[in-house]
């Protein structure tokens, strides 16, 4: 190449807007958190008053502990079924393409769309459970999303309802590419298709799952607006997760350094899972950087 | 598309013809019918009740076939709902929307595509960090930025505008679509990598014959993530507008959210419907590419 | 000559250009039928004027996703014109200096003489005017079926707590709700604005819920006070969380339950459906709390905006103020206006009893701001004791802790 410096060149824009727009921004957070900003940044610090007041609130514990139940269940359940999906619709069906769509269009509903419509469907008084009894059986009861304990997994059904078909577009595409002949000489050996598939066809899935994992992780992060719109934290305080938390305390209670303290911890606790899966699809098919 | 997946491709396509009908396949479709039920229920409730009047909602049943259909709450969500001071519906904030995805989704998907070609035909420096740097910022909470975005947006004059949120919606598009294109363009054959530049192809011939006309795939699945991302916005395009350049989700929120009053159900799940339409369009038409977009790019080990 | 230069630079001006269309950007959360109607009487007086009215409403939360709007247009230098806020929010905002000064406009308007003392202490700040006063809302209402309370056999309206659960038990045995209610943070903590006033008076809301005294906190009347929310919870049905607060008045109407504890917002429900007061359905002042008015107000807080937008804004402040707007606008809205001097002939019986109450309380000394809706404590502390309350009424706690937690949440 002529120029040496033209990729570095044109990979600048981008390295400036995100170094800019989002580590710096994390930098800026992380200097909030030591400040005394009420309503808006206050530039002046106070020390780590905002991370004890953190540590103090009872909230803080339950939506972390929230997330880490939501997203474990969210992330397995929406990968199993992604993968059973996939596995099914790879079988030369024949209407395939309506299934795949079928599948895959909650994703391109809002998430204050899917909350709204759970919301609906999930209330005992208008949705699931009054139209069995409409039905005649009377004693079935389903108000998990009126319950404190059992509220978050409401959350989780909205949630892989919303992605598993993502997922499972995700897993097709790596099963579509997986080597034929491979799979021919097994079954020509006599392999049954349960083995097939656990022993040869889910452990060259690997990508598929890295790839998936990210999907899920980013969406975990990002569902404040799905549960507001589903059981707006409640009932009580029993549905928060800490994006929730994070914009109870910046906004709503003009406490942003508590909020920016709750963000700090919160992006630690992401860095922490997540950056395995990132170095993972870092070295994955390097090219020329390699 | 590269000529070795292509060629995988259809020797799969052709060993995928559809088999006897068996016991097994019966199974197996029924399996599939009660997961596609089960997804569906949803969007049905939501179908059904939209053309409802509101006395059978209250009355009746989610499940229930409407007894007196009707086309009203369509037409309300569309041209006559009250959205604030004035009642018109949805219809004037498709415009900003589409203003503001439609640049945003382009530009993103330029320079994902330009980041994954750097990223695997030359040798940068720290090139792979940059890469997992660039990946990890798609896990910023969205609430972390506002304060000083908007900050940044003043300062540049953009407060307010569609340019403004196109600059935002773009800058977050940056990993994702790095991620995508970088996938892509690493499994892609470098021998015809190698004969294009022993040809003397320089850097944008390279990109531009070459690499982006064999993209196809991944960059439908670039615009599919980008353009449902982008469109489905509530907090960046509630808090970066103004009166005049506020898009179809805050008008949407407007319509759901109101406090006071009597909760027109039906109007609502049209409104959802019609704010919906674009992104399941856009699902729809293109749902072979992107699976072929997947498969050619982002998941071959 | 000064007076031909003058004459010359205005000639000169008219000539090149127009003087710029006036507008103003308003930021609200009034989005559905009755309110916006009402705020588009705003509309067209200021229209008459010449003003356009650029509107940016953000529905949701009861004003929460619009203040969270105005954070990021205030950073980015762009504020707008005017944007509906409640109580502290509007100190808070004063405080950070980039509020309007409606002093000149309020002399000339007399708005001091006319406005309640206790409202003036969120539209001033400084001792400067920095918001218009819609509207005044109520808090310590309740809102009763009068067919179900026949059927049920009440038929005095109860005077005092202890009369009130027996009005509420007999209907809950006459298999109706006793008490509608959405199990909504904010819901839970307007039932206990009603319940500590009625439990410890005025004096003792002010020490509690505006002086923050632990003393008053965590005491026995406080641990009664949860008691007797423990008491309502035992009345409502068992679908009430989350729910809606209009589909809870929606309960009442359709007669499906007795009472209702919610602001008179409530009305405007009622009245929609067609109920008449006295005849339909029945206004009373929570059991105990009569004489006592515990208020929130909607205000328009005028932000700082460039000189040529001044103009405008004056007018939308003095446009809200004018009393003819003010009946209109609260006739829809169920609330009674911010200037004691509006004559009532427009109103329905509850609000005309409204009106009454809030004269007869600001003159008595009663009159105290709601800590449910932000006009008693800062929204930091606010929500600290919606997290206790909201707690305390699902059952998480104890009325003994709960006490001890709102002393907690006001440090």
């Amino acid at each position: 190449m002529k120029n040496r410096w033209l990729p570095a060149l044109v990979l600048s824009p981008s390295l400036l807007l995100v170094g800019v727009c989002v580590y710096g921004f994390i930098a800026f957070t992380f200097y909030l958190s030591f400040t005394a900003s009420t309503i808006l940044p206050n530039m002046t610090l106070a020390g780590g008053e905002n991370y004890a007041r953190l540590f103090s609130l009872s909230t803080f514990f339950s939506s972390l502990g929230n997330l880490g139940l939501f997203a474990t269940l969210y992330i397995v359940i929406s990968m199993a079924l992604g993968m059973t999906l996939a596995i099914l619709i790879d079988q030369r069906i024949r209407a395939e393409s309506i299934f795949r769509s079928i599948f895959l269009y909650p994703m391109a509903l809002s998430f204050i769309v899917t909350g709204t419509a759970w919301k609906w469907l999930l209330d005992p008084s208008i949705g699931l459970e009054r139209t069995v009894h409409l039905m005649g059986f009377e004693s079935f009861t389903f108000n998990w999303i009126k319950d404190g304990d059992m509220a978050i997994y409401t959350v989780v059904i909205a949630a892989v309802w919303q992605t598993s078909g993502f997922v499972m577009a995700l897993f097709l595409a790596g099963l579509r590419g997986i080597d034929n002949e491979v799979l021919n000489a097994a079954r020509v050996d006599g392999a049954k298709s349960w083995r097939i598939y656990t022993r040869i066809i889910i452990p060259q899935l690997g990508p598929s799952f890295i790839s998936s994992f990210v999907i899920l992780a980013h969406m975990a992060i990002k569902s404040y607006d799905l549960v507001i719109a589903l059981t707006g934290g409640g009932p009580g305080r029993a549905t928060w997760l800490p994006s929730v938390f994070m914009y109870q305390y910046t906004f709503t209670r003009n406490e942003m350094a508590v909020g920016a303290a709750s963000a700090v911890i919160m992006l630690i606790g992401i860095a922490v899972v997540v950056v395995p899966y990132v170095r993972r699809e870092m070295r994955l098919n390097q090219g020329p950087n390699a | 598309m590269s000529t070795q997946t292509t060629a995988h491709t259809m020797a799969i396509q052709a060993s995928r013809k559809p088999s006897a009908f068996t016991l097994e396949r019966f199974w197996l479709y029924l399996i599939l019918c009660l997961f596609a039920f089960m997804f569906l229920m949803p969007i049905y409730v939501m179908l059904v009740n939209s053309i409802k009047p509101l006395d059978e909602i209250r009355a009746g049943n989610l499940v229930a076939l409407p007894l007196a259909p009707t086309i009203e709450p369509w037409v309300q969500a569309w041209s006559q709902a009250q959205i604030g001071v004035q009642a018109t519906g949805l219809k004037p904030y498709f415009l900003n929307s589409f203003l503001m995805v439609i640049p945003a989704v382009l530009i993103s998907t330029a320079l994902g595509a330009l980041n994954g070609y750097v990223l695997t035909q030359f040798k940068v420096k720290g090139g792979t960090l940059l890469f997992g740097l660039v990946l990890f910022s798609v896990f910023i909470p969205f609430q972390i930025v506002l304060i000083p975005m908007a900050r940044l947006l003043g300062e540049l004059g953009l407060a307010g505008s569609v340019k403004g949120l196109i600059l935002v919606h773009t800058v977050y598009g940056i990993g994702f679509g790095t991620l995508f294109f970088r996938n892509f363009y690493a499994a892609f054959p470098q021998e015809l990598v190698k004969s294009a530049r022993m040809d003397g192809a320089g850097f944008f011939v390279l990109f531009w014959r070459l690499m982006l006309p064999a993209s196809l795939p991944i960059v439908v699945v670039n615009i599919i993530w980008q353009f449902t991302n982008i469109w489905n916005d509530f907090l960046f395009g509630a808090s970066f507008s103004d009166y005049s350049s506020y898009p179809l989700t805050v008008a949407l929120n407007n319509l759901v959210s109101s406090s006071t009053g009597v909760k027109e159900y039906n109007v609502h799940f049209a409104g959802a419907f019609i704010a919906a339409l674009p992104t399941l369009i856009v699902y729809i038409v293109s749902g072979k590419y992107f699976v072929r977009g997947l498969m050619a790019g982002s998941v071959k080990g | 000559m000064k007076r031909s230069l003058i004459a010359a630079v205005v000639s000169a001006t008219m000539a090149t250009g127009a003087v710029a269309a006036e507008s103003v950007e308003v930021l609200h959360w009034w989005t559905s039928g009755g309110e916006a109607a009402a705020l588009g009487v705003l509309k067209k007086d200021l229209e008459s004027q010449g003003i356009t009215w650029n509107d940016m409403p953000v529905a949701g939360g009861g004003g929460e996703a619009a203040m969270t709007a105005l954070r990021a247009r205030v950073t980015s230098g762009n504020p707008p014109s005017a944007v509906q806020a409640l109580g502290f929010d509007i100190t808070d905002w004063a405080k950070q200096g980039v509020v309007a000064n409606l002093n000149d406009l309020a002399g000339k308007e007399g708005w001091d003489k006319v406005v309640p003392t206790a409202l003036q202490k969120f539209s001033k700040h400084d001792g400067k005017w920095v918001a218009a006063p819609v509207n005044v809302h109520s808090t310590n209402w309740v809102w009763a079926n009068k067919a179900v309370l026949d059927k049920a056999g009440v038929n005095t309206m109860p005077q005092n707590w202890d009369e009130f659960i027996v009005a509420l038990d007999k209907v809950q045995k006459a298999g109706y709700v006793g008490l509608a209610h959405g199990g909504q943070a904010w819901q839970d903590a307007t039932l206990f604005d009603g319940v500590v006033l009625t439990t410890g008076g005025v004096d003792f809301y002010n020490k509690a819920f505006v002086q923050k005294d632990p003393k008053a906190l965590n005491s026995a009347t406080m641990v009664k006070a949860f008691d007797r929310m423990s008491q309502l919870r035992s009345y409502v049905d068992k679908d009430f969380s989350n729910r809606d607060w209009n589909l809870a008045s929606a309960m009442v109407i359709e007669g499906k339950a007795g009472f209702q504890i919610m602001g008179d917002w409530a009305k405007g429900e009622f009245l929609k459906a067609k109920k008449v007061p006295n005849k339909d359905f029945l206004c009373m002042r929570v059991p105990g709390t009569q004489g006592m008015v515990s208020f929130n107000s909607d205000q328009f807080m005028m932000f700082k905006v460039g000189a040529d937008s001044q103009g405008a804004q004056t007018k939308l402040a003095k446009a809200i103020m004018n009393p003819s707007f003010q009946s209109a606008f609260n006739v829809v809205k169920g609330s009674v206006p911010a200037r004691t001097d509006v004559p009532n002939t427009a109103f329905d019986d509850c609000g005309k009893k409204g009106m009454a109450d809030l004269a007869d309380a600001n003159k008595s000394g009663q009159l105290v701001g709601s800590m449910a809706h932000g006009h008693a404590v800062p929204a930091s502390i606010k929500n600290g004791f919606y997290d206790v309350i909201t707690g305390h009424f699902n059952g998480t706690m104890t009325s003994a802790a709960a006490a001890k937690a709102m002393a907690e949440a006001a440090e």
